[in-house]
C-alpha cells in the first residue's frame, strides 16, 4: 500500500493517541466518589429497625461525641520503628511508658502510596485514597472540597486551631480559627520549623476555647531528607517531640477534673522514611507509621506488651468523626478502630460500626453498579439483620449473657463486613494499574519507531513510500504473536488480584489492541528489514550529503534532544518554560547568524555562494513566473526591482531581514515579562499582575485596545473583504465583551457600572468567528472541488486561521492580548524575511514552528502546573457549567499558542506547496515526529520515577498535559492530511 | 616555521589560563574575605582586567599579525580609540543580548554589565588584538573557511568556546538545589570562563592535530 508521509504521520498519532489514553488510564484511575458535600447532606441513619412490627428504634441522631478536645500530632516523616523500635526507648521514654502502662492504644497506620505529604494528609482527614483525578477535578481551587473531617467539624461548630506546614492551610482555607502556617521550602532547617509551632503550644494549651488543636511538624521529616534516617541528629528530635507530647499530655491530664468527657491526644505520621531518608514510594518503611490514642477514657494497659497491630491510615478519619460526634465523611473508605471506642456500652458500640458500614456500604452502591453482589455488602446485610434482632432483645429488656454474647457475635460480623468493604473501596484506587500502562507504553514506543524509521522515506523529495502491509500481516510471526499477547492478556487478567481497566474492557477490543500490537511489531521489523537490504546492495545513487549541516540544523537536533533529556529532572520540567525561551533565542541568534552570512558574505564574491544565489534567485523568479499566489501583492510591486537587479535584496529591505531576528527577540522578551510561570520566580512581579491590578484598569483597556487593533491589522491583509468586516466587528465584540463583565472600561464610562456576564457580548463573538471558519471551509470545499486556482484554497486556509485568532482573541485575559499579537508579528517576519529568502526546508520550518509555539504556550501564563489552567475561558458566553463546550473551550485557550502555530505552519506550508510539492506531506511527518519523541521519552520517564516524590506534583501534570497535547496534535495532522489531500487531488488533475 | 609557531601558541595560551587561575588565587591575598563565588564581582573585574592586560601585553609583544607599514602616531591612536569603542559596544551588545535571554533589566544590573564585560573580555578583546578594529576581518574569520593563519584558529575557537560555555553554563540556574554557584551570574561567568581556558588548551592541540590539512590562504 502506498501512503503519503502526511497520512502515515497522522495514522501513527491516531495510534498513539489511543496509547496515550490507555497510559493515562492506567496511571491515574478513577477515584471513589460519592456526591458533593454540598448536595444530598443525608441525616444519619437510624439504628437498624428490629424485626417485627410496632417496634422502632428511638435513637436517630448522629450519637454524641466521646471525648470534649482532640490534639492531633502529626509528626512528618515518624516512621513505626521511631516509637515503637529501639529508637523510640531510646529517644522518647515518656510516650514509650504511656505505650506500655498508660491509658493509650497503640497500631501502625498504613498509608498508601505516593507517599507524599499533601496526598497523606488528605486521605488522614477525608478518610478516601486521594488519587491525581482528584487534582483536577478540584482545579479551581488548591482547597480540599470533598467531605472531611475538619469541613464536619467546623460545621458542627468545633473551633479548630492549627500550627505547622501550610499545606494545611491552603487545602482548608478559612477552616481554623487561628492558625500559622511554616513552609517547607526550606529542607535544611531543622529546628525552626518546629520551634514556629512549638511556641505558641503553651499559651493555647492553657486557654479553654478551643475543641481541636493541630501541630504538624516538619522537622524530622528535614532531617530525613538531608541526612537519612540513621543520622545523629534523629534522636534529638525525637526527644524534642517526646518533650512536646509530655508537655501536651500533662497539660491535658490536669484540665480533665474540671470537664465532663475525656480529651483525646492522638500521634501520628503522614509517611515514614526509607533507608535513605527519602519518602514517596512503597517501601516497608515509608508506608508504615505509627498511630497512637492517649486518653483517660481508655483502659490502662497490662499484661505483656503486643505488637501494635496493623490498620489503615484512612481509618483514622472514621474514628476521629465518632470520637468527636461527627458524622463519619462520605468518602471514607476507613474502618472504626474498635478499641477507641471500646469503653462504651454494646448498643453504642454496635451503633457507631453500623454508622460506618452504612456509609460505606452507600460508596459502594454509588461506585459499583454491582454493589450487590460485593461480599462486603452481603454481610453487612446480614449484620445489620442479626443487628436489628439485637435490638429486639435490647428493647424487651433482656440484660442476660446472652445479650452480650449475641452482641458480641454481630460486632464480629460487622467487623467482617467493614474489612470486606473497605477492601473492595479501596481497590479502586489503590495502585498504578501498571498493565494498562505496558499496554499503552508499547503502543506509544511501537509507534515512535516506526515513525523515525520511515523519516529518510518520508522526507525523501516524493513523501510518500510502500508501507508493505500484506506481507507481515500474512506471516506466521504475525499469527504466533497475536496468539502469544492474547495468551499473555489471560493470565494476566485473570491472576492478577487488582482490578485492571485493560482487562475490564471487552474482549473484542482486548484482541484488537493486541492485533494492533503485533501489526505494528510486524511492520517495525519489516521496516528494519528493508533497511538492512538496502544498506547491503550497492548504493546506486550516490546522493553524497553535499549539504553538510548548518548551525540551524545542529542547534534543532541539539535542542530537541536536550529537551526531552531536561524532562527527567522535575526542576526542568517545573521550568519547562525556560528551556523553550533559551532555545528560541538561541534560534533566533542562529539565524541571525545565517542572515549575516547570505547578506555579507556574498559581496565577496566567494563563488559558491554567488551559485546558490543565482539558484536562488532562478527559484525566485520562477516562482513569480508561475504567478504564485503565495507572494503578497504587496511584493508584486518590487517583481520589476527583484528581476532587474542582480541583488537578492535590496536596500533597506536588506536592513529590516538583518533586523528581523532582533525585533523578534525583543518581542520574545517583553512577552517573557508578560507573565511569571513556572515555581521558582513565580513571585516575581510581572506586567500581567501590574496591569490585571484595579488601579490600572484604564492602562489595561488602552492596550486592550490597541492589541485588538493590531491584530485586525496584521490579520486582515490576507482576507476576503467579507471576512475583514467580519472580523473587525468581531473584535469590537471582543472588547465590549471585556468591558461588560468589567475587565476593561469604554473611554466615556467613567465609574464602573454594573457587571454582567456578558452573554450577548460573546455569543456575537461566537457568531463571527462561526461565520469566519464557515467561510473559510467554504473556500476549502471550493478549491478541492471545483479544483480552481490555489489563491482560493490558501484564502480559505487563511480564513480559518483568522477565525481562531478571534476565538482566541475572546478567550484570552485581556493583559495576554499582546501575546497573540505579537504571536502574528512573529508569524508574518518570519515568513516574510527569514524564511522565505533563506529558504529553509519544510522540516526545519517545521520544528522552528512547533518550537515557537511551545514557547507561545508558556508566554500566555502556562506552566506545567495545573493551578494555571484558566477555566474561566470555559464559561465565556454560557450561562451556567455545560460540560462540552467548557472543556473544549478550556482546552482551546490553554493551547492557542502551539494550536496557532501549527495552524500558520499549516498556511505557510500550503503557499510553499507550488515550490516544494511534498512540503505538506513533510510538514505534517515531522510535527508528528517532534510530537512523538517527547511523549514517549516522558512516558517512560514517568514509569520509572513513578515513586518520585514529586510525582504528584510534578511529574503528573506535566503528563496530564503532554497527553492532552498529544490529541490536539492528531486533529491538526488530521486538519494536515485533508489539506494534502486536496492538493494531490489536484495534482492528479 | 609552522612548529615553532605552534608552540609559540601553545605558550601564550597556557600563560592566558594561569592568569586566569591566578585571578582565583592571589586576590586573596590583597582583598580580606575574598573567594570567586562570594565576591563574584569582584573576580569578574579581576579576571577581566588581568586577562585583558595580558592579552595587551602579548599582542605588544608577539604581534601576530604585524602590519608591515610604519603608521604615524596619530593613526595608532585614533586605531586604540576605534578599539575602546569597539570593545564598549561589544560590552553593551552582550549585555542586550544576556537580557534578551531573560536577565532582569533593572535588578543586577552589574552583574550582567560585569559577565558582559567578561565575555567581551574573552571574544572580543581577543579579536581586537588579533585582527584589530577592522570589521571585515572579522567577518573574514568568522566565515567557516577563512583563517589565515593558527592565530586565527585559535581565536575562532577559544571565542566559540567562550561563548558556548557561558551557554552551557546557564542550564543550572532552574535546578532547585539551592547552591550558591546557581546565582546570576555566577553559573554563566564560570561557563565562560571554563569555555574559554578549555579554548586556549585545545586550540593548539587542535591545530597541532590538524597541521597538515590546515592550509592558510596568503594574504
Ligand atoms: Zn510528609
Ligand atoms: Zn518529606
Amino acid at each position: 500500500m502506498r501512503l503519503r508521509s502526511g497520512v502515515f504521520a497522522s495514522s501513527c498519532l491516531l495510534v498513539e493517541a489511543l496509547g496515550v489514553a490507555l497510559f493515562l488510564r492506567g496511571f491515574f484511575p478513577l477515584p471513589v466518589r460519592s456526591v458533593p458535600r454540598s448536595e444530598a447532606r443525608r441525616d444519619p441513619p437510624a439504628e437498624p429497625a428490629p424485626p417485627g412490627s410496632g417496634m422502632v428504634s428511638n435513637w436517630t441522631s448522629v450519637p454524641p461525641p466521646l471525648f470534649k478536645k482532640v490534639v492531633i500530632v502529626l509528626i512528618d516523616a515518624l516512621r513505626d520503628d521511631f516509637v515503637f523500635g529501639s529508637k523510640g526507648k531510646q529517644f522518647m521514654p515518656y510516650t514509650t511508658q504511656v505505650i506500655e502502662k498508660g491509658t493509650s492504644y497503640s497500631f501502625v497506620a498504613e498509608a498508601k502510596p505516593p507517599t507524599v505529604t499533601m496526598p497523606r494528609i488528605k486521605a488522614l482527614m477525608t478518610g478516601s485514597i486521594p488519587g491525581f483525578i482528584d487534582v483536577i477535578v478540584n482545579l479551581n481551587s488548591p482547597a480540599l472540597l470533598d467531605d472531611n473531617l475538619i469541613w464536619q467539624a467546623k460545621t458542627a461548630g468545633k473551633r479548630i486551631i492549627f500550627y505547622g506546614d501550610d499545606t494545611w492551610v491552603r487545602l482548608f482555607p478559612k477552616h481554623f480559627v487561628e492558625y500559622d502556617g511554616t513552609t517547607s521550602f526550606f529542607v535544611s532547617d531543622f529546628t525552626e520549623v518546629d520551634d514556629n509551632v512549638t511556641r505558641h503550644l503553651d499559651r493555647v494549651l492553657k486557654r479553654e476555647d478551643w475543641d481541636i488543636l493541630i501541630l504538624h511538624y516538619l522537622g524530622l521529616d528535614h532531617i530525613g531528607h538531608m541526612t537519612g534516617p540513621n543520622s545523629p541528629l534523629v534522636g534529638p528530635k525525637l526527644h524534642e517531640m517526646d518533650n512536646i507530647l509530655k508537655k501536651i499530655h500533662i497539660s491535658l491530664l490536669s484540665k480533665e477534673g474540671e470537664a465532663s468527657l475525656p480529651s483525646l491526644l492522638v500521634v501520628c505520621g503522614d509517611h515514614g522514611m526509607s533507608e535513605t531518608g527519602s519518602h514517596g514510594g512503597s517501601s516497608e518503611g515509608e508506608v508504615h507509621t505509627p498511630l497512637l490514642f492517649i486518653s483517660s477514657a481508655f483502659e490502662k494497659r497490662s499484661g505483656p506488651i503486643t505488637q501494635p497491630k496493623v490498620v489503615q491510615q484512612t481509618d483514622l478519619a472514621t474514628t476521629l468523626a465518632v470520637g468527636l460526634g461527627l458524622p463519619i465523611s462520605r468518602n471514607s473508605v476507613g474502618n472504626l478502630i474498635l478499641p477507641v471506642v471500646g469503653g462504651k456500652t454494646m448498643r453504642e458500640q454496635l451503633r457507631f460500626l453500623h454508622l460506618n458500614g452504612f456509609q460505606l456500604s452507600r460508596l459502594l452502591q454509588e461506585n459499583t453498579p454491582a454493589y450487590e453482589k460485593d461480599p462486603g455488602y452481603e454481610h453487612f446485610k446480614i449484620a445489620e439483620k442479626s443487628h436489628g434482632n439485637w435490638i429486639k432483645l435490647y428493647l424487651d429488656g433482656n440484660n442476660s449473657e446472652i445479650l452480650l454474647n449475641l452482641g458480641k457475635k454481630v460486632l464480629k460480623q460487622y467487623l467482617e463486613a467493614l474489612k470486606t468493604l473497605s477492601s473492595s473501596l479501596s481497590k479502586q484506587v489503590a495502585q498504578y494499574d501498571m498493565y494498562s500502562m505496558m499496554v499503552g507504553t508499547v503502543i506509544i514506543l511501537e509507534v515512535l519507531f516506526l515513525l523515525l524509521l520511515s523519516t529518510p522515506k518520508a522526507l525523501s523529495s516524493r513523501a510518500e513510500f510502500e508501507v508493505p502491509l500484506s506481507p507481515p500481516l500474512f506471516s506466521l510471526l504475525f499469527y504466533l504473536m497475536c496468539l502469544m499477547l492474547c495468551a499473555v492478556h489471560v493470565i494476566v487478567c485473570t491472576s492478577a488480584e487488582s482490578l485492571c481497566y485493560f482487562c475490564s474492557m471487552s474482549w473484542l477490543t482486548a484482541v484488537g489492541v493486541m492485533v494492533l500490537i503485533s501489526a505494528l511489531m510486524c511492520g517495525i521489523l519489516s521496516a528494519v528489514g528493508k533497511i538492512l537490504e538496502s544498506s547491503r546492495l550497492p548504493v546506486k545513487n550516490p546522493v553524497v550529503s553535499n549539504s553538510s549541516w548548518s548551525e540551524v540544523d545542529v542547534l534543532i537536533l541539539a535542542g530537541t534532544i536536550g529537551h526531552v533529556l531536561s524532562l527527567g529532572a522535575s526542576s526542568f520540567v517545573e521550568e519547562e518554560h525556560q528551556t523553550w525561551y533559551f532555545l528560541i533565542n538561541t534560534l533566533c541568534l542562529a539565524l541571525c547568524q545565517e542572515l549575516c552570512r547570505n547578506h555579507f558574505l556574498v559581496k565577496e564574491g566567494d563563488p559558491q555562494h554567488s551559485i546558490n544565489l543565482k539558484q536562488n534567485f532562478e527559484n525566485v523568479k520562477e516562482a513569480y513566473e508561475c504567478k504564485n499566489i503565495d507572494i503578497p501583492a504587496a511584493d508584486d510591486s518590487k517583481l520589476g526591482k527583484v528581476t532587474s537587479s542582480a541583488e537578492f535584496i535590496k536596500g533597506s529591505d536588506k536592513w529590516i531581514s538583518l533586523a528581523s531576528p532582533w525585533i523578534i527577540l525583543i518581542c520574545c522578551r517583553l512577552l517573557r515579562s508578560l507573565n511569571q510561570t513556572g515555581v521558582q520566580w513565580a513571585h516575581r512581579p510581572d506586567f500581567g499582575h501590574w496591569l490585571t491590578s484595579s488601579e490600572h484598569k484604564s492602562e489595561l483597556s488602552f492596550l486592550a485596545a490597541v492589541s485588538l487593533v493590531m491584530i485586525f491589522i496584521l490579520v486582515q491583509r490576507k482576507c476576503s473583504l467579507v471576512s475583514k468586516i467580519a472580523m473587525a466587528l468581531g473584535l469590537l465584540g471582543v472588547y465590549s465583551y471585556r468591558a461588560a463583565i468589567g475587565n476593561i472600561i469604554f473611554p466615556w464610562q467613567r465609574d464602573s457600572k454594573d457587571i454582567s456576564k456578558g452573554i450577548t457580548e460573546a455569543r456575537f463573538v461566537y457568531v463571527f468567528v462561526l461565520g469566519i471558519v464557515f467561510t473559510g471551509t467554504k473556500d476549502l470545499l471550493k478549491s478541492q472541488v471545483i479544483s480552481a486556482d490555489s489563491s482560493v484554497k490558501s484564502i480559505g486556509l487563511w480564513e480559518v486561521y483568522s477565525g481562531l485568532v478571534l476565538l482566541a482573541a475572546l478567550l484570552f485575559r485581556p493583559h495576554n492580548l499582546p501575546v497573540l499579537v505579537f504571536c502574528l508579528l512573529i508569524q508574518t517576519i518570519m515568513a516574510k524575511y527569514i524564511w522565505r529568502p533563506l529558504k529553509f526546508d519544510a522540516a526545519q520550518i517545521t520544528i522552528m514552528h512547533y518550537w515557537f509555539g511551545q514557547a507561545f504556550f508558556y508566554f500566555q501564563g502556562n506552566s506545567n502546573g495545573i493551578a494555571t489552567v484558566d477555566v474561566s475561558a470555559g464559561f465565556v458566553g454560557l450561562d451556567s457549567y455545560v460540560e462540552i463546550p467548557a472543556i473544549f473551550l478550556t482546552a482551546f485557550a490553554t493551547y492557542a499558542g502551539p494550536l496557532l502555530w501549527a495552524i500558520h505552519l499549516l498556511c505557510y506550508l500550503s503557499s510553499e506547496v507550488s515550490r516544494n510539492s511534498a512540503a505538506m506531506g513533510h510538514g505534517c511527518f515531522c510535527y508528528a515526529l517532534v510530537r512523538s519523541i517527547p511523549v514517549a521519552v516522558y512516558i517512560i520517564l514517568v514509569t520509572s520515577l513513578r515513586y518520585h516524590l514529586f510525582i504528584w506534583s510534578v511529574f503528573s501534570p506535566k503528563l496530564l498535559y503532554e497527553g492532552v497535547h498529544v490529541f490536539i496534535t492528531a486533529t491538526i495532522c488530521l486538519f494536515f492530511t485533508a489539506m494534502d489531500q486536496n492538493q494531490s487531488h489536484k495534482v492528479q488533475d | 616555521m609552522k612548529e615553532a609557531e605552534i608552540k609559540r601558541l601553545l605558550a601564550t595560551n597556557l600563560l592566558c589560563v594561569f592568569s586566569v587561575i591566578l585571578t582565583t588565587t592571589v586576590p586573596a591575598f590583597f582583598l580580606d574575605s575574598f573567594s570567586v563565588l562570594g565576591t563574584h564581582l569582584t573576580w569578574l573585574c579581576v579576571c577581566s582586567v588581568s586577562v585583558s592586560a595580558l592579552n595587551i601585553v602579548l599582542y605588544l609583544i608577539l604581534k601576530p599579525n604585524p602590519f608591515p607599514k610604519r603608521r604615524s602616531f596619530a593613526y595608532k591612536i585614533s586605531r586604540f580609540l576605534k578599539c575602546c569603542v569597539y570593545f564598549f559596544m561589544s560590552c553593551i551588545l552582550f549585555h542586550a543580548i544576556v537580557v534578551l535571554y531573560g536577565a532582569p533589566l533593572i535588578e543586577s544590573v552589574t552583574e550582567t554589565f560585569l559577565f558582559a564585560v567578561l565575555l567581551s573580555t574573552f571574544t572580543t578583546l581577543q579579536c581586537l588584538c588579533v585582527l584589530g578594529p577592522n570589521i571585515q576581518a572579522w567577518i573574514r574569520v568568522f566565515s567557516k573557511t577563512g583563517a589565515m593563519s593558527i592565530w586565527d584558529n585559535s581565536l575562532q575557537i577559544t571565542t566559540v568556546c567562550s561563548i558556548l560555555g557561558a551557554w552551557f553554563g546557564a542550564f543550572p540556574i532552574p535546578l532547585d538545589w539551592d547552591r550558591p554557584w546557581q546565582v546570576w551570574p555566577i553559573s554563566c561567568s564560570l561557563g565562560a570562563t571554563f569555555g574559554y581556558t578549555a579554548g586556549l588548551i585545545i586550540a593548539p592541540l587542535w591545530i597541532h592535530w590538524n597541521r597538515k590539512l590546515l592550509t592558510y590562504k596568503s594574504r
